[in-house]
């Protein structure tokens, strides 16, 4: 990890200068018709699904704490954003932020007292959190209750959540890698140790809650003026598991893993369109291979390494995490 | 509310909650013993409503071997989801289980959409027949009580084979300690096995119950009972047989007389209960407090 | 003023009496040491130090202050660092990135500055990264800093622990049986480690042990703890002539030496 000033400057002006070339191509393939509308609404959906990915990954692969009901935020973001343009006239951007602020209040309130709980315990509790959200939208008739919400205006472009996801990409890495970062990585290895080296992890872990809440309610703001229509069971539960297997298959806290098998999950059900009714069939068989494979493989991986080590010694095996 | 309306409540409560229990118990057996919420069981569940549905228009048998072909096939899913998708995972993380889990039940789920369509199927109403009972001034009917005696005399016979045969004491000492379990002879996979093949068995008999009281089946009915199991499992205290038991029973009363009240918050009440009761007893009703030693 | 000042603190678990009426002081630079049998409340007693269990009664003021019932994270603030018998590093992170936890209630910086990455993120992340590897430098870790610490041999770990608890900077260090599982080798040095870490960081240490010869070599003074009550106290050589400790506990060890 660097921490002069210089170093990091560079880093970020390559980072944003690959961004701004990332976004001219798909902005040149869109514009001229080789993605088209259909294909261009995935890729939407694909950087919304990062930005939610990322901010359940700083919750589950940094600080060690299984959320099992992150979307509660996109919903509670999504539901804000757009009521308050609908009612008010708030500009969009202004919107999304005070979509993104509403998911983090509600992120700080809900994580204070769930977050002493441990494991599978914080796992149900925050599903039923999310449940309960859910349920209280459908009975609020002012949010449109069950039916769901019509008439946002359509001002989600492109540009918009790719610019969104950089966003997120930047502000988190940042976190990760500063001393809030690295209180939040001790608190999941070993919270006993944390405490006894000075780490108050209460306050990282709703932190980390928090700010998780906040990104996944500015995606939600996002979602909601994409798709101009939203209705509460979007966001229950089973789209809070959408996330936890993107942050799972993309590895223990790693950005680019979490960033890949997201738009390839996020893409996969389109890609088995062709299968009709057997495509639900065939996401959930991937899953499991998967899972199984993937034990497999760090086996391979782990005997290939302990044969390296003893033929050619020991070389540089730098970077712990993030 | 008047008394009698009350204890009318109570039994339809009790007899919810007794399908709660039921499905609970292999929750809890199985986190108990594997560490593992397994997503699935709640479409093991369904699995067993579907076998007695079979059964029961096809082979056009009563309601007793219905129940038991239901509740051995649902131990032969249960026993083969675990060899086929949880084994291979046994010593890896438990997020990497329980997405496996969450796959298997995606898998049960969709592959049943699939295969028998989404629409719901009717049960056959003449495998029970329904006649009301009058208990003094208490009305209630058959289909209630049989609901309550056979899932108590499943729960029942549960304690017997826990506490009173080999396989049951195998199955207490792997959940306290699976490697001393093991250096002390237990075959540690044949009692995952039996675990699952129990826990199973007992979500199937309770599939065939529920799909008789409602009289529809579809590949999806497991979801909402299996999360209300699951939480009346942490309700009481994951791992602990008599918690699943207490849970269940005291979830489906306070589900019955809450719904009745105010019927929009029976998708959430559940967790309403759940939340409360974890935030003052974090280790569930009657779970020890477990610190960590330092 | 004495640092360290605890009088009569008990601790029930239910109705489990775990220590009873026990009092220490403690002044600048001491070296202390805790012994007893096994289950005799010696991690008891540092728990409570530290906040991780709360005495159920009695006083403990630590640099002229009260610490009871404080949290633990609160308690490393004021000063006084640990560790633990069973190893509790950061298992998959770095050799660094271990004792740059230690920093993170010192550093400053709030939130705003690390996303917007302000200058005093860089200042002190930049100190943070100096002294740790000053720390590591002299407990011969330096070396090693981007090895994983699970990796790391045995003896290493526990230098790393207690490089990482001196990382918090403090007054009174608690070193809990630092020589279990190392070798005679091995404990020669870390008796050589004690000494030199009281003179070099000018701490006091109390120190749970097993190893009677360490512990007699290095401890100015010894608290004798049985059943959870302190049956003796006094110089090592008081100790080894107690009748009552080599009764209860140094019997069939004496009789070894």
């Amino acid at each position: 990890m660097s921490v002069s000033l210089t170093a990091s400057l560079k880093k970020l002006g390559i980072f944003l200068a690959a961004s701004v070339a990332v976004f001219v191509v798909f902005t040149l393939l869109i514009s001229t018709g080789v993605i088209n509308a259909y294909y261009k609404r995935i890729l939407m959906t694909i950087c919304i699904n990062i930005i939610l990915a990322l901010s359940t990954n700083l919750i589950i692969n940094f600080t060690g704490q299984l959320t099992l009901g992150h979307s509660a935020f996109m919903a509670i973001g999504a539901y804000a954003a757009a009521a308050i343009s609908l009612k008010t006239g708030l500009p969009f951007v202004l919107s999304l932020i005070f979509g993104g602020l509403v998911a983090g209040l509600f992120g700080f309130l809900i994580g204070l007292p769930t977050l002493r709980l441990k494991g599978d315990y914080l796992a149900i509790t925050t599903m039923g959190f999310c449940q309960i959200i859910v349920v209280a939208i459908q009975n609020i008739p002012q949010l449109g209750g069950a039916q769901g919400l019509p008439g946002i205006p359509g001002k989600t472009t492109f540009a918009w959540v790719f610019f969104c996801m950089i966003l997120t990409i930047l502000v988190l890495h940042n976190v990760v890698s500063s001393k809030q970062g690295r209180a939040m990585i001790s608190v999941r290895e070993d919270e006993i140790a944390a405490e006894a080296m000075g780490v108050n992890t209460t306050r990282y872990k709703v932190m980390a809650f928090t700010l998780g809440a906040f990104f996944a309610g500015l995606a939600g703001g996002l979602y909601a003026f994409l798709m101009m229509f939203i209705e509460p069971t979007t966001f229950n539960y089973f789209k809070s598991i959408d996330l936890v297997i993107y942050v799972v298959l993309g590895g223990a806290g790693n950005f680019a893993g979490c960033i890949a098998s997201t738009s390839i999950l996020t893409f996969l059900p389109e890609a088995l369109r062709a299968f009709g009714d057997l495509r639900l069939v065939i996401y959930p068989l991937l899953l499991i291979i998967i899972m199984i494979l993937r034990v497999k493989n760090i086996r391979v991986m782990r005997l290939v390494k302990m044969i390296g080590r003893h033929k050619g010694g020991k070389e540089g095996d730098s970077h712990a995490a993030a | 509310m008047s008394l009698v309306e009350f204890l009318q409540q109570l039994i339809n409560g009790l007899s919810l909650g007794s399908v709660y229990a039921l499905i609970a118990l292999g929750y809890t057996m199985v986190y108990g013993i594997i560490g593992l919420i397994n997503f699935a069981h709640c479409d093991v569940y369904m699995v067993g409503a579907y076998i007695g549905y079979f059964v029961a228009t096809d082979l056009h048998l009563p309601f007793v071997p219905t129940l038991l072909v239901a509740m051995l096939g649902t131990a032969i899913a249960g026993v083969l989801i675990e060899r086929i998708a949880y084994k291979p995972l046994r010593r890896s993380t438990n997020i990497s289980l329980l997405i496996t889990a969450i796959g298997v039940s995606l898998l049960l789920e969709n592959g049943f959409n699939w295969l028998f369509g989404g629409n719901p199927r009717t049960y056959p109403h003449d495998i029970l027949q329904q006649s009301n009972v009058e208990l003094g001034p208490v009305h209630s009917d058959t289909l209630h009580l049989i609901i309550l005696g056979t899932s108590l005399l499943l729960m029942i016979l549960l304690q017997v084979v826990i506490y009173r045969t080999k396989i049951g004491k195998a199955m207490r000492a792997t959940s306290t300690d699976k490697d001393a379990a093991e250096l002390m002879g237990i075959n540690v996979d044949t009692t995952i096995s039996a675990t699952f093949a129990i826990g199973s068995a007992l979500a199937g008999a309770a599939g065939v119950l529920v799909a008789i009281l409602y009289s529809s089946i579809d590949p999806y009915m497991g979801i909402q009972p299996g999360i209300k199991a699951f939480t009346a499992a942490v309700f009481g205290g994951i791992g602990l047989i008599p918690g699943a038991f207490v849970g269940g029973i005291i979830l489906g009363v306070i589900e019955t007389f809450v719904t009745a009240w105010y019927s929009q918050l029976s998708g959430a009440i559940g967790f309403i209960v759940l939340i409360i009761i974890l935030i003052i007893k974090p280790s569930g009703l009657l779970g020890k407090k477990v610190s960590e030693k330092v | 003023m004495p640092l360290l000042d605890i009088q009569n603190i008990s601790i029930r678990f239910g109705g489990l009496t775990a220590v009873a009426d026990f009092s220490l002081t403690m002044g600048d630079h001491d070296i202390y040491g805790l012994i007893g049998p096994n289950g005799a409340g010696k991690t008891t007693v540092f728990n409570m130090l530290t906040g991780v269990y709360t005495p159920t009664s009695g006083t403990m003021t630590f640099d002229g202050e009260s610490i009871v019932g404080l949290k633990p994270y609160n308690i490393t603030k004021k000063k006084i660092a640990r560790t633990f018998q069973n190893i509790r590093l950061m298992k998959n992170l770095s050799v660094l990135d271990n004792v740059k936890i230690s920093f993170i209630y010192q550093e400053k910086y709030g939130l705003t500055s690390a996303i917007l990455r302000l200058p005093s993120f860089f200042h002190e992340e930049e100190d943070v990264q100096k002294k740790s590897l000053e720390l590591l430098k002299v407990f011969h870790l330096d070396d090693k800093k981007d090895e994983m610490a699970a990796n790391l041999p045995y003896g290493e770990q526990r230098r790393l622990e207690i490089a990482r608890a001196l990382a918090t900077q403090p007054k009174l260090l608690l070193l809990d049986e630092p020589a279990a599982g190392m070798n005679p080798q091995e404990t020669q040095e870390l008796t050589e480690l004690i000494r030199w870490i009281r003179k070099t960081f000018k701490i006091s240490i109390l120190l749970i042990e097993h190893d009677m010869r360490l512990v007699m070599s290095v401890c100015e003074k010894i608290v004798v703890l049985d059943y959870g009550k302190i049956i003796a106290r006094g110089t090592p050589d008081e100790i080894k002539a107690n009748p009552k400790v080599i009764e209860a506990y140094l019997g069939e060890e004496a009789a070894h030496a």
